[in-house]
């Protein structure tokens, strides 16, 4: 697994790439908690576009990021979620509580 | 065709992706569409990684065995560890249980609505065995045979 982090206005954009498991879980929360510590003031956006693979580790992971951010009035949003993903994500109930959005650098990229 | 794979690893969670990447690729010599291949994963990655987790505690000297039966109808996949084993498996089956409070209990859940059956046998201080069955089905042949 790999991270890319961009600051992009009021949000802290990730993008991961790679599989969210067991062994990626503890690297990413780590990784997402420093960014949280780092940009107090900001907002995440988990871009998934190069994620194939997401199981209970790495969806621990993003509600646990939902939660701590909650708690501080900031937001968890996900951009570029793949077909094969919809269905775990949705089983564990994250598309009530955390928004989908497109992803901003992507765009810029694109223009 | 029938087909046998018998896995072996220590309980590392490197080895949880080289279990769902080894079971997806034999669960596609069978008529299996992506969409169910990719929701096998999911269930293997579940139950290895529980194996890892909750049977051997974090530790890495603990064997995991992934065997798994395919046949024309199918592919039954179990699972076991020799660790610390389950008190109470029914408890532990229930949605939000969780020891860790970041793997909000989904493990299970993933297990029981991606595979078409799940038995858990687990003895305390022994280790736990997971067997889940997925079975081939074409559009609508669940329905016929359910009237």
């Amino acid at each position: 697994m790999t991270i890319l982090h961009t600051i992009l206005g009021p949000r802290i954009v990730v993008a991961i790439n790679g599989d969210l498991d067991l062994k990626t879980a503890k690297p990413l929360r780590d990784a997402l908690d420093q960014l949280i510590d780092r940009y107090p003031d900001k907002n995440l956006l988990l871009d998934l576009a190069e994620v194939d693979f997401v199981d209970s580790s790495g969806i621990g992971v993003i509600l646990g990021r939902y939660r701590k951010l909650a708690e501080r009035h900031r937001t968890v949003s996900l951009a570029g979620v793949k077909p094969a993903l919809r269905t775990v994500l949705d089983l564990a109930g994250i598309f009530s509580i955390i928004a989908i959005v497109d992803s901003p650098v992507r765009k810029e990229a694109e223009q | 065709m029938t087909n046998r794979m018998i896995l072996r690893f220590l309980s590392l969670a490197e080895n949880v992706g080289l279990a769902r990447v080894a079971v997806a690729s034999l669960a596609s010599q069978i008529r299996f569409s992506l969409q169910d291949v990719d929701e096998i994963k999911v269930a293997v990655s579940e139950a290895v990684s529980n194996a890892i987790i909750h049977g051997y505690l974090g530790k890495a000297d603990g064997w995991v065995e992934v065997d798994c039966l395919l046949d024309n109808g199918g592919l039954t996949v179990t699972v076991e560890d020799w660790g610390v084993g389950i008190e109470d498996v029914e408890l532990a089956r229930q949605p939000a249980y969780s020891r860790d409070p970041e793997r909000m209990g989904l493990g299970f859940v993933f297990m029981e609505s991606f595979m078409h059956g799940l038995t858990v046998e687990s003895i305390p201080g022994q280790g736990t065995r997971v067997e889940m069955r997925r079975q081939v089905t074409v559009s609508g042949e669940l329905s016929r045979d359910a009237q």
